[in-house]
């Protein structure tokens, strides 16, 4: 069984395109300025409807960190131990990545890094930056 | 206004139950629960179920209530993981509060060990979101590992005192006949069991069990002349901040916080009031966030009073006296259901072996999803 591959919609497929071309992008409130992750058609700050996409510099830092010892299928469990990280972007929005080139901890310094996976491009972060 | 009152409880056993279906456990369960309070069917005018993994349905109650042949007023069933049990007491209660039914049946149940072939865990992955979380192999561990990273990273809680909120919970449920996992356990040995998903170790983590659980909440003056001594409901509360872990707005601090200042407000209570704590404890940090999170420890002491003992039956605050999902079992929604029956066991003074001497107050509490909502209900001896 191959690992999941995410279906976009509506919603996300500026985010996913962007993936495809290396880029990351995120959304931002015109209205109260916030960004925000994952995407959507509403400001989860203060349900502001005019969002404008923008492009990450790709840089972050590891908010929180595990190794997955027991995956959650066959594909994964093939691969472990990996690490899941939350990252927290400099942009000021948060997203979830495995971790390549080494093994993170809280604080550190993390950049995007990109893997097919199917008919996909999904972001992933590797140490440095 | 009269508030509910809890007429009857019952669970099932739990364990590696073959032969059983969700339907069958739901049987044994409701049937057993209307018998507690000297109830027949036809005196149900409300129905309240939850959700089931191994017979998926848009309209659980409408099964169970064709299941078992039963017509009632007022039915519905509620999907919120593993705070809907504590949801459904709560809406049972504001059913028999504002009139519109006279004893509401709350029923729960799964066999979602024997039902599922080992696939539970893969089946609770999909829970994740599908584009931003699932793609990198989040489990629910996982998702509650980030919060116990976190949390130690934060607060300075240690693996050992993790460990001893596992072990608290072996030993409350070696003193009860029913539980799922009843041999004994050191802090060494949950720490030295493999790893889940770090800092988390097996023995850190929830069972799986087949099993049932349901309650009976009856309106005040329906309570009045039934067989068994009422549980009141003094009051009910809920918390919501997120779905996702990867949305949460923190990982120290969750919607219990709101859903118990709520509860115990409403009881006209504090903390300090409860004799008895039944809080869904899917992971051992769940447990503790939840413990500090709602106001019992101060940050970074609950895991120092586990270590201290402070959490057993005869400690400062007695939790889970059953064994919790910890020990005692996990069924999927009656995971929850389960704290709730053995609050009201605990009041009425029927916890033989493992009885808080003097308990009037409890608090039970459930979560959902990845701590993402929250439910407390603060029940009171008769
Ligand atoms: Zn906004």
């Amino acid at each position: 069984m191959e690992k999941p591959v995410p279906r976009p919609n509506a919603d996300s497929a500026p985010f996913w395109e962007g993936c495809a071309a290396h880029e990351f992008r995120f959304q931002r409130c015109r209205d109260c300025g916030k960004a925000q992750f994952y995407p959507r058609a509403v400001c989860s700050h203060c349900q502001g409807r005019d969002l404008e996409w923008l492009v990450s510099a790709g840089k972050g830092a590891v908010y929180s960190v595990t190794t997955v010892y027991r995956g959650p299928s066959a594909a994964f469990k093939d691969v472990t131990p990996y690490q899941v990280a939350l990252v927290d972007m400099d942009e000021g929005f948060r997203f979830m990545a495995n971790v390549r080139g080494g093994e993170a901890e809280i604080g550190t310094r993390v950049r995007v890094i990109y893997e097919e996976r199917g008919d996909q491009t999904i972001p992933q972060v590797e140490i440095g930056g | 206004m009269k508030k509910a009152v809890i007429t009857g409880a019952y669970s099932t056993r739990v364990g590696d139950l073959q032969g059983a279906t969700c339907m069958s456990l739901h049987t044994e369960a409701g049937l057993g629960a209307l018998a507690d309070a000297g109830l027949a069917v036809a005196d149900v005018d409300g129905l309240l179920c939850a959700y089931s993994f191994t017979e998926p349905h848009l309209m659980l109650a409408s099964v169970f209530a064709e299941y078992i042949g039963m017509q009632p007023a007022y039915a519905s069933a509620v999907s919120m993981g593993g705070v809907t049990a504590c949801m459904l007491v709560m809406q049972a209660a504001a059913l028999v509060e504002a009139g519109y039914c006279r004893h509401v049946l709350v029923v729960t149940g799964d066999n979602r060990l024997s039902g599922m072939r080992g696939n539970a865990v893969q089946a609770l992955a999909e829970v994740g979101n599908q584009q931003y979380e699932q793609p990198y192999g989040m489990t629910i561990p996982a998702a509650y590992a980030l919060v116990a990273q976190r949390y130690m990273s934060e607060f300075g809680v240690t693996s050992e005192q993790l460990a001893a909120i596992a072990v608290t919970h072996r030993e409350h449920a070696a003193l009860n006949p029913k539980a799922h996992m009843k041999s004994p356990i050191t802090v060494d040995d949950v720490m030295n069991s493999r790893f889940i998903a770090t800092p988390l170790h097996l023995l850190d983590c929830c069972l799986i069990s087949d099993g049932g659980a349901a309650v009976v909440v009856s309106a005040a003056d329906a309570a009045a002349d039934l067989r068994r001594p009422g549980v009141h409901v003094l009051g009910t509360g809920q918390g919501h901040t997120h779905e996702y872990i990867v949305a949460a707005p923190s990982l120290t601090d969750f919607g219990c916080k709101r859903s118990a200042a709520d509860a115990l407000g409403r009881a006209g209570l504090k903390p300090a009031d409860i004799d008895v704590v039944e809080i869904y404890d899917s992971f051992t940090i769940t447990l503790l966030a939840e413990l500090e999170s709602m106001g019992f420890f101060q940050r970074g002491e609950a895991g120092v009073a586990a270590a201290a003992g402070e959490l057993k039956i005869g400690g400062k605050l007695p939790c889970n006296t059953h064994g919790g999902l910890l020990s005692y079992g996990h069924s999927g929604a009656a995971g929850g259901m389960f704290h709730v029956v053995e609050a009201v066991e605990q009041l009425r003074g029927d916890a033989v072996g493992r009885q808080v001497e003097g308990a009037e107050l409890a608090l039970v509490h459930g979560d959902g999803g990845i701590l993402s909502a929250h439910c407390s209900v603060v029940l009171g001896r008769a």
